[in-house]
């Protein structure tokens, strides 16, 4: 078995504060919102608080939207694009499904403007398998989002795969009952997109290319840079939140915590189960994989490969197994990323 | 030592040995929590947790790396059991979706339990409440995510809670089920049932 590639995070699997501090906390952040509101009518940017007892269900609360992702990890959210698509996927063993009109690597393709799937099709894979499903918004299109809520998708991903709509904002997420993933390259980018609402994060990496460097930089970078963050003393940390543009509260918990707050996936160019398996190890808590799938001749087997390297990734054996059941002659061709103009780069969308 | 196994295909596995580990902090219990994903792992078990999950990903790679039949027969010889959320369908009989209806997926079989799977709804739908359980105590804050709901027992399943009439936790013999998420709290009572009153009996 290869070595922690970050040691000092060693332990940035296992939480060394339960899941109900950590929504404590943002309800904490709530509190404060709170009475910034009642001085000063300041839109708050944070969950409500809740009351003592609960005497009735009460939908929507951090703890509902933050613990969706932890039912997610170690499994694999596979691209679809029709109910056909979504049956093999949950067949392999996905957890989840994301619906989509065209998959990144026929976005890439077909240029002109990218936008969220059609509602049919959405609510056609939503009555055919029984696993969770996910659909993808445009950066910053609070009514698409809307129409996604109200249709009942699981998961909302405000995704640079499509094309943004607000140049300068992400959706305030906090508005919604439905949790959402949103993508990063930093821990910077991560933690404004945190403060803003996502329950969940994922690298950004670069879609649709089959090729998975540019997620293993963007968890590298991430992962390096929390590990800086427990060396840094608190005025140095002070100083990066400024820098971050986020809450000092917010990357103090980051720091001891040795990793995300929120659940952590890998995107971006996954295509085979050795790929997935690699940003296991690299730290993320599972997988999207986008085109690597349904762009390679082979989908059905290289489903249930992945999902057996995401979930045996600690195992080499297993993940040889894995390895095995597809073939790379049949992988989908991929991409050079340094042949894409700088124009054709998704990754830049939405700082 | 006691030894408990924590099914890690997918899923909450980390939040259940979270709790192990401060349980055994706090009072003062020798628990020692296992990941288990592969049959050679369930040798010496004293308890073992099935998390939440997705119960459909569970039985796929269960089923692939031979844990689903071995983990039946330890159950079925007596080894103590607690499911939650996706662990309660997977100990389940009988199985169906509130939407797709009857569902082929492959499960251990071992409690005499109907569950129907996403009972409550999507999770736009998903909530919180605190619940009053049985042999547990009052006021239990549950989390439902997705959660199943057990429609149907028979045999030697007795109820431990109800939420509006429906079942929401169940015991059998040596079989804990909850359909909501104590690893999802703080409250250690849950576990520290299943460690007392089932494990350590």
């Amino acid at each position: 078995m290869l070595p922690d590639p970050f040691p000092e995070l060693s332990k940035a699997r296992l939480y060394n504060v339960g899941f109900y501090e950590i929504a404590e906390f943002f309800y904490k952040l709530a509190e404060v919102a709170d009475r910034l509101k009642e001085e000063s009518g300041f839109l708050a940017y944070s969950p409500s608080s809740l009351p003592d007892r609960l005497e009735v269900p009460i939908r929507g609360t951090v703890r509902v939207k933050h613990g969706f992702p932890i039912f997610q990890k170690g499994g694999v959210c596979m691209d679809v694009t029709n109910p056909e698509q979504a049956a093999i996927a949950e067949d392999a063993g996905a957890v989840s499904v994301m619906v989509l009109d065209k998959l990144p690597y026929d976005v890439r393709k077909h240029g002109g403007v990218a936008r969220m799937a059609d509602v049919k099709v959405i609510e056609n894979v939503m009555e055919t398998i029984t696993i969770p499903v996910m659909a993808k918004v445009r950066i910053g299109h609070y009514y698409e989002a809307l129409i996604l809520e109200e249709i009942g998708v699981d998961m909302i991903d405000e995704s640079e795969v499509l094309t943004p709509v607000d140049e300068k904002h992400h959706i305030n997420k906090w508005l919604f009952k439905v949790p959402f993933v949103n993508g990063a390259r930093s821990l910077g980018e991560a933690l404004r997109r945190i403060t803003e609402g996502a329950s969940m994060i994922r690298t950004k990496g670069e879609a649709g290319t089959g090729n998975v460097a540019e997620a293993v930089k963007h968890m590298k970078i991430i992962m390096g840079e929390i590990t800086l963050l427990r060396r840094m003393s608190p005025e140095e940390r002070m100083r990066k939140a400024r820098e971050y543009g986020v809450s000092y509260e917010l990357v103090d918990l980051t720091a001891k915590l040795g990793r995300l707050p929120v659940v952590n996936f890998a995107a971006g160019g996954i295509a085979t189960p050795a790929d997935a398996a690699l940003m296991m190890w690299l730290g993320a808590d599972g997988v999207f994989v986008g085109s690597g799938i349904f762009k390679s001749k082979d989908p059905r087997e290289r489903a249930e490969a992945i999902v057996v390297a995401t979930s045996m990734w600690d195992d080499p054996e297993a993940v040889l197994e894995a390895q095995s059941m597809i073939s790379e002659a049949k992988s989908m061709m991929g991409i050079d990323i340094s042949k894409l103009k700088p124009e054709e780069l998704l990754q830049v969308r939405g700082e | 030592m006691i030894k408990i196994g924590v099914l890690g295909f997918q899923g909450r596995v980390y939040e259940h040995i979270y709790m192990l580990k401060i349980l055994a902090k706090k009072y003062k219990i020798p628990v020692e929590a296992v990941i288990v994903k592969k049959k050679d792992r369930l040798e010496g078990l004293n308890g073992i947790i099935i998390p939440g999950g997705e119960s459909t990903t569970i039985s796929v790679l269960a089923r692939k790396f031979g844990v689903l039949d071995e983990l039946k027969k330890l159950i079925e010889d007596g080894l103590p059991v607690m499911g939650t959320c996706a662990g309660t369908i997977f100990l389940a009989k009988k199985v169906s979706d509130r939407v797709v209806g009857e569902v082929k997926q492959e499960t251990l079989s071992s409690m005499n339990i109907e569950v129907v799977r996403n009972y409550f709804g999507r999770q736009r739908e998903s909530f919180e409440i605190d619940l009053d359980i049985q042999n547990i105590g009052r006021k239990f804050r549950a989390i439902f995510i997705r959660s199943p709901a057990i429609t149907r027992y028979w045999g030697r399943t007795r109820v431990l809670a109800k939420l509006n009439g429906v079942i929401v936790a169940a015991e059998e013999d040596n079989k804990l089920a909850f359909v909501f998420h104590p690893e999802l709290t703080n409250d250690l009572r849950v576990h520290k049932y299943f460690i007392e009153s089932f494990v350590a009996r």
